[in-house]
């Protein structure tokens, strides 16, 4: 039991995909800009992420291996249309704010990379509680980052101001370069909360890279998630 | 379309709305290959041959499969799954192709290509000129435009990632956070273009 509470749990701070994989870096700066978009974001993509890998784990028998990526990426499409479908229905203000960065799921590391690192190993439950932990780190990743720029660039925290910080807000943090600097703090944070508990490198160094297969020739360093975290 | 028009796309493209540093498309290639100069260029160079090629292939999808301007039928829903399958394939495709027949061209953009495909600035790209409505020419120069951009990005920030490498960065700081940092300082500079293409074309 406890091994799949640790299945869950290790999603959220000892290998949180974003702060620590370094996975789905480029909707966590985009959609930062308000607490409301990253929380429907990170909905959205834990859906994904959640059918993505009930399905793989299902299927891990059935689907070669030669042709497992291409796989992959039909599946994980697929969800995202169901998605893109049902938040242009009921959600129409959250696909606005969202905009691009919705469809653009599909190519989100995150899915991808849980589905070769995990999901094509593990039986349906143990990826379900993968997916929910996982979901639910990049989710918690993705609020906290929006709450410090929301609360900070436009002084008002879910769309509620705040008393002192409205009338001074600081608004190069909702732009783009407070999304790259909030995100270093962030890290740099992390790496020292969890320092000397990094789960081992070769883990999540190429082996674990989604293109693996294809980056043979490259030099770890090249890939972004070898070296950078040495 | 005059050659005003196509200079405002392609310098918007690069500088105002410059892929990497103002809208967050292609970080992953931008932290992970940045490092060496020659390695960024070539990266670079591929993302901007792919990125012409795979939006002179989807739109044409768009508009004469998924959704033809007769009004027939609407498929526009399928335009995600479409996409980014036609955008894997034409990579694997144009990796063969080089492969066989320009094989010291392969060489030296081949690696770089299988990494692409993943890569959301090239998808985003797609999507992005079909949700702009351009036509096919206006929407082969922001792709160009956008993949120039990127191009910049990479030379950019490899010269100052050259620069952090022998500073004493504090422990936590070190690897990525400190590149991050970087990049927020980099993407600052391109604040200072927003205004000037508009004032000079516009």
């Amino acid at each position: 039991m406890s091994k799949k509470l640790a299945t869950f749990t290790k999603g959220i701070i000892r290998e949180n995909p974003v702060l620590v994989l370094v996975l789905g870096t480029c909707p966590t700066l985009a959609v930062t800009t308000q607490a409301s978009n990253a929380l429907g974001m990170g909905a959205a993509a834990t859906f994904v992420l959640l059918c993505s890998n009930i399905c793989i784990s299902a299927l891990r028998r059935v689907i070669p291996d030669k042709v497992r990526i291409p796989c992959y990426i039909v599946l994980i499409a697929g969800f995202v249309s169901v998605v893109q479908m049902i938040v242009k229905a009921y959600l129409p203000t959250l696909d606005a704010a969202l905009g691009i960065y919705l469809p653009l799921i599909v190519v989100n590391c995150i899915i991808l990379g849980r589905a070769e690192m995990f999901a094509n190993k593990n039986g349906v439950v143990d990826s379900i509680l993968d997916a929910l932990g996982m979901g639910c780190g990049f989710t918690l990743t993705l609020f906290v980052m929006a709450s410090i720029r929301e609360i900070i660039g436009s002084g008002t925290w879910y769309g509620m101001p705040i008393p002192v910080l409205a009338d001074n807000p600081i608004s190069i943090f909702t732009m783009a370069p407070g999304g790259f600097f909030v995100f270093g703090v962030l890290i740099a944070i992390v790496a020292k909360v969890t320092k000397g508990k990094k789960p081992a490198k070769k883990e999540f160094g190429c082996a674990g890279c989604p293109s693996a297969a294809a980056c043979g020739k490259l030099d770890c360093g090249a890939c972004g998630e070898g070296a950078d975290k040495a | 379309m005059t050659i005003r028009g196509i200079f405002l796309i392609i310098l918007t493209a690069v500088f105002v709305n410059n892929y990497v540093l103002q809208q967050f498309l292609g970080i992953c290639p931008f932290l992970g290959v940045s490092k060496k100069l020659d390695q960024a260029t070539g990266m670079s160079i591929a993302v901007i041959f792919v990125m012409c090629l795979a939006t002179a292939v989807t739109w044409p999808i768009q508009y004469y499969l998924l959704k033809p301007q007769s009004g027939a039928y609407d498929l526009g829903y399928l335009q995600t799954v479409v996409f980014i399958l036609v955008i894997a394939a034409l990579v694997q495709l144009v990796e063969i192709i080089l492969k066989k027949y320009l094989p010291s061209l392969h060489k030296s953009l081949g690696v770089y290509l299988p990494l692409i495909t993943t890569n959301c600035a090239v998808l985003g790209v797609c999507i992005a000129n079909i949700d702009a409505e351009y036509t096919f020419a206006q929407a082969m120069f922001n792709s160009f435009g956008s993949g120039l951009g990127f191009f910049l990005a990479m030379v950019l920030f490899s010269g100052v990632r050259g620069r952090i490498e022998g500073n004493d960065v504090p422990e936590s700081f070190q690897g990525l956070p400190i590149t991050l940092i970087a990049a927020s300082i980099v993407s600052v500079s391109f604040f200072g273009f927003s205004g000037v293409i508009e004032n000079l074309l516009g």
